[in-house]
């Protein structure tokens, strides 16, 4: 019973994020002393769907029907379940984004499956139990979960679980399933994407700033920080309220989750629901005039000054560094 | 249109976290429960809109032991015409998704509204599963809805953007931020709350899919490094050296 990995490519290559899932669902075959097969609904080349051999895929199986060109997570998440029929499979998993956010919990349903959104380590078995862990209270708990279901589908938070690399021995296939009419139920009209601009949710780096800056005037030394270090930029919620910055910067609570491995934070006070949408984060810098602001509480390094001061002048050394390096 | 909020009691966002029964249960004392915020400023308001611009009501839908009572009439006093309490407390997003699933399949309705997922345990599970159960579409994730006749078009987030979707009622959507304002009961929708009917449900049975074996916090950071502002390079070379992250 070979576990199931769903890979979805970035406009037609993969990512950390596909490579993270790839090679967790190696590991967790291993566990069931099984194969580690890959879905692909892009009908993505050979030469690509091979490269997840590199992390563990032993098997691509590429559907290939053009009713999956439309993002469908109903849609997907039948064929899904068909594929898992096909193939005698009762493990799935996929990255906890966007695409895995919204096909893992049809696909539970579907197939009767207990699932674990958002796991952060790899799964200890007891018997048929397997126990895994993942974030609660918005990163400020830990839970560990049991999955007592024949199936289970995890979905494995992006920046936990570093990908291992292993020797490629994997192979491509074809897989007809069959999709009516009725089954296609979402149609997508149009795709609206920033371009050239650094996806946030997967930056490595992220360039976030505050009120602290008084003013959207102000954003220029910001973007320029996050172009120097290849950043995507975020902002505090009052910022985005205010319509300073757009909503799709907002992080926190209410906005959005990141984990990058550096989060710079501008002016920022730290107010425990932004802290909640970023305390994933590997390494945390804060730069604040008020030495009290609650971020250099959860901050790895901070700098009490003014940003207007200090920003320019970190900015040239940003700049120093990368020229030299 | 006949809309269902799908409601969700989940610990204010201030709250701190604390577990007992040797680190196997979230310690409810002195916790403030709210309305789950993605349920009542998002998928509600906007449920509330619609109804006041094309007709037809909004019924809210919790899966709860009595202690919910107070969100319910929460959400009554925003403006929720009834609510529907199946009474049980919730084990995991399976359990809840297959009580509202079955309700819905006995009670005709158009539209199931959804958070994006509950601050406590962040798991975006209900509202694709509840989908998942009835074959209903589904759209995660949606920041806006705009309803013609039975055809519904919704903004979704994906990664760096947005998709704008078209789908055929009945349907079911998880609520993003953007759909709508948060709206603050008046004193009048607080009257009215204390007698709008709260019909109590009984639970149907579920398997057992998953449950919590312990929680524990995170490690605490060791403490913050402070660089002087006037040392700025100190700083890029930590980064660099120290935490290797650039």
């Amino acid at each position: 019973m070979p576990v199931l990995v769903f890979a979805e490519s970035a406009n037609g290559t993969f990512k950390k994020s596909n490579f993270e899932a790839v090679s967790y669902g190696a590991r967790v075959a291993a566990l069931l002393n099984t194969e580690t097969f890959v879905i692909d609904f892009e009908n993505l080349s050979d030469d690509v769907l091979k490269s997840l051999g590199d992390y563990g895929a032993t098997k691509v199986y590429r559907v290939t029907n053009d009713a999956l060109k439309n993002f469908d997570a109903g849609l997907h998440a039948k064929v899904l379940n068909d594929v898992a029929q096909k193939l005698n499979a009762t493990t799935v998993i996929f990255s906890f984004n966007y695409s895995g956010k919204a096909i893992a919990p049809v696909l539970a349903a579907k197939m009767n499956a207990g699932y674990v959104a958002g796991a952060i380590d790899i799964p200890v078995m007891e018997g048929s139990t397997m126990k895994i862990r993942k974030n609660v209270f918005s990163g400020k708990a830990i839970a560990l979960y049991a999955i007592h279901s024949d199936n289970k589908i995890i979905a494995l938070t992006p920046n936990t679980v570093a990908p291992e690399k292993t020797e490629n021995k994997c192979s491509v296939e074809n897989l007809e399933i069959a999709i009516k009419a009725t089954d296609s139920k979402v149609k997508v009209k149009e795709v609206v994407k920033a371009s050239g601009k650094i996806t946030l949710s997967d930056a490595d780096i992220v360039v976030s700033a505050g009120r602290g800056l008084k003013g959207p005037e102000n954003w220029g030394m910001v973007e320029e920080m996050a172009n120097i270090l290849g950043a995507a930029t975020a902002c505090s919620r009052p910022v985005a309220d205010i319509h300073w910055r757009p909503h799709e910067e907002h992080v926190g609570q209410t906005g959005l989750t990141v984990r990058p491995n550096l989060y710079i934070a501008l002016g920022i006070s730290g107010a425990i629901q932004h802290l909640a949408g970023v305390n994933g984060s590997k390494v945390i810098v804060v730069i604040n005039k008020d030495p009290e602001a609650p971020f250099f509480k959860a901050a790895d390094y901070g700098i009490v000054g003014d940003v207007f001061e200090v920003v320019p002048k970190l900015n040239e050394a940003f700049k120093r560094f990368k020229a030299g390096a | 249109m006949k809309f269902l909020v799908c409601i969700s009691k989940a610990p204010d966002t201030t709250t701190k976290i604390a577990f007992t029964d040797n680190n196997t249960k979230f310690n409810n004392d002195k916790v403030v429960f709210i309305v789950n915020p993605y349920d009542e400023w998002y998928a509600l308001v906007r449920a509330l809109e619609l109804k006041e611009k094309l007709g037809g009501s909004v019924t809210v839908i919790n899966v709860g032991a009595a202690d919910t009572d107070a969100i319910i009439r929460k959400a009554l006093a925003i403006g929720a015409d009834d609510a529907v309490r199946i009474d049980a407390e919730p084990i995991d997003a399976m359990f809840v998704a297959k009580q509202i699933a079955e309700y819905v399949k006995a009670n005709a309705y158009d539209i199931v509204f959804c958070g994006k997922e509950t601050i406590d345990y962040n798991g975006s599970e209900v509202g694709g599963m509840i989908a998942g159960l009835l074959d209903w579409g589904y759209v995660s994730l949606a920041s806006s809805l705009e309803l013609n006749g039975s055809i519904a078009t919704l903004n979704r987030e994906i990664a760096g953007g947005h998709e704008t979707v078209e789908v055929n009622i009945p349907f079911v959507l998880s609520a993003a931020k953007g759909m709508a304002e948060a709206r603050i009961p008046n004193m009048r929708g607080i009257m009215a709350a204390r007698t709008k009917p709260v019909a109590i449900v009984a639970a149907v049975a579920s398997e057992n899919y998953t449950s919590i074996l312990s929680y524990e916090l995170p490690k605490e950071k060791t403490g913050v490094k402070l660089v002087s502002a006037d040392n700025v390079g100190e700083l890029v070379s930590l980064l660099h050296n120290d935490a290797k992250v650039i």
